[in-house]
């Protein structure tokens, strides 16, 4: 099997699994209690907490464990939202945030906030001319994803955070895709929040953590408990935070060897699959883009097929297609950069890990070829195209 | 998430391609959706489709059934065509998944498109035909928040 779907999910590292071995078995006490088998707990939870906040450049405080990004992003917009309504009622965020955003701040809207969206380039990257424009003197925060899950666009944040910070706005970051795999200072980045998930980077399912810089006045969002400062309620996943803690560890250890290993695949990817196959186009920056992130629409063909065609070669990839979405629209991220929903339909997301090679990539490139090729030969779009150029 | 039949159908798909000077020839879908079929028929003089041919953009679903709608209606005359529903084509195929429901209605309308294209070519009523839709498209589902 060829694995290159890792935007989806890593697989969980053998020392990550490792570490969080005794936490189920000998270690099991409950972190809120007072003997020493509860302190064993408590004394994981914080060194966790300690490694995550070492690579943000944090304070061990200001990191709250969650049950994954999607929940750290809900927190991080609903709780300023309730926080700040006093001050203001408007929110600005990009086109193309995950819906873990989109959908909460929908959900805002409802409950009477503004939302502006703003749009992307063509290479999906944020105009800072018109975030500038957008700000008004209600606004209370700016969310902006770190990097796009889908076409790996890495958003300017040093610049959006320096935005905020001039206009005193919170400044909240998704960093889902971007946490482990490329360098994060929320010091240098001028982030007041930062939302991440274990299992993009090697960690366990359903863990991750919200960065809430001091200062910052949000309240709790799950009542019932005085787990993380009183701020997020619950037993905590003392299995799954060690976890978090040691694949955080490790991706910071391994971070430049991954990530230069990762660009050259990426690299290769795009190289040939430009020179090789007819009528592509790249979606996404060519430079500005995680080091694993391949994205391509072919023309004439729908992605689902391309799909179930790779998946009969043993290579997992994914698509932005509607197919895939469980809706008729494609990816929202494609269609604000600008593609047409055709262009959409027929994308492939090839996204890498440090165990991918060359030699992975050149297979992925032959069958592609040929999978391009065969749904062409089916499709009467690609018919309608030859008859037209003739 | 697809059955047997239905995987078959898309990795080695009966009757791909394009019938030359075609009795009759149907396009439905759009690409804005993701699935465009088109549809040759050649049918002989007797009114029984010889060759059903198809090209299809589209997803793994759009694909199979594309697939059996060609092969169902293969052999058959134009009023037994008539009655290879989207059901049939679904039945044909051990079911689809409830999303991919729009494909076989898709692939019944093709059929339709092929046989109004024929009867228009021929300046012939076919009874119980009516005028097919370009584009079968359901309601978007209303999205929760």
């Amino acid at each position: 099997m060829i694995y290159m779907d890792n935007a989806a999910t890593t697989k969980t590292a053998p020392e990550v699994v490792e570490a969080m071995l005794p936490y189920f078995t000998e270690n099991y006490g409950n972190a809120s209690t007072i003997y020493s088998l509860g302190s064993a707990s408590k004394k994981a939870i914080n060194e966790s907490r300690r490694t995550i906040a070492d690579i943000l450049g944090a304070k061990p405080e200001e990191i709250y464990f969650t049950a994954g990004g999607s929940e750290a992003d809900n927190w991080a917009l609903k709780a300023t939202a309730e926080a700040y309504r006093g001050k203001g009622k408007h929110i600005i965020t990009s086109r193309i945030e995950h819906h873990a955003i989109l959908h909460t701040c929908k959900y805002l809207e409802k409950q009477g906030f503004e939302v502006t969206y703003l749009d992307v380039d063509q290479d999906g990257l944020v105009k800072l001319e018109e975030l500038k424009a957008a700000i008004r003197p209600d606004t209370i925060l700016i969310s902006i994803m770190f990097a796009n899950n889908e076409i790996g666009t890495i958003e300017p944040i040093a610049e959006i955070g320096a935005i905020a910070k001039e206009h005193d706005i919170l400044f909240h970051t998704d960093a889902v895709q971007a946490f482990g795999q490329i360098p994060i200072n929320v010091d240098e980045l001028h982030i007041d929040m930062l939302s991440a998930s274990g299992h993009k980077f090697n960690g366990p399912k359903g863990t991750g953590f919200l960065y809430i810089r001091t200062g910052v006045k949000i309240a709790s969002f799950i009542h019932g408990g005085a787990q993380e400062r009183n701020r997020r309620a619950g037993t905590e996943n003392v299995p799954g935070i060690v976890g978090l803690g040691a694949a955080a560890a490790r991706a910071a250890k391994t971070m430049n060897e991954r990530m230069e290993k990762e660009t050259k695949v990426r690299d290769h990817l795009i190289g040939r699959i430009e020179a090789e196959i007819p009528y592509c186009r790249l979606n996404g920056h060519r430079t500005k883009r995680l080091p694993g992130n391949v994205n391509f629409s072919f023309l004439f063909i729908e992605g689902e097929s391309m799909l179930i065609m790779l998946d009969m070669k043993g290579i997992c990839g994914s698509s932005g297609s509607a197919c895939t979405s469980g809706s008729l629209d494609p990816s929202h991220v494609l269609l604000a950069i600008g593609l047409k929903h055709e262009e959409a339909h027929g994308s492939l997301r090839l996204s890498l890990s440090e165990e991918n090679t060359i030699e992975e990539a050149d297979t992925v490139v032959e069958e592609l070829k040929k999978i391009v090729a065969r749904l062409r030969d089916m499709s009467p779009l690609y018919e309608d195209f030859v008859k037209k150029g003739k | 998430m697809y059955s047997e039949k239905v995987m078959d159908h898309f990795q080695n798909p009966r009757n791909v391609g394009e019938i030359e000077n075609a009795s009759g020839v149907g396009t439905v879908g759009n690409a804005k959706c993701g699935d465009i079929m088109r549809m040759f028929l050649d049918i002989d003089e007797n009114g029984v489709i010889r060759e059903a041919k198809f090209k299809t953009f589209g997803c793994g679903a759009a694909v199979a059934t594309s697939s059996m709608a060609t092969e169902l209606v293969k052999g058959k005359t134009i009023q037994e065509a008539l009655e290879v529903t989207n059901k049939a084509v679904m039945e044909a195929l051990d079911g689809l998944p409830p999303v991919k429901v729009h494909c076989s209605l898709l692939a019944e309308e093709a059929i339709h498109a092929a046989l109004w294209d024929y009867a228009e070519k021929n300046g012939i009523v076919i009874e119980g035909l009516k005028k097919p839709k370009a584009d079968i498209n359901e309601e978007e589902p209303k999205e929760v928040y």
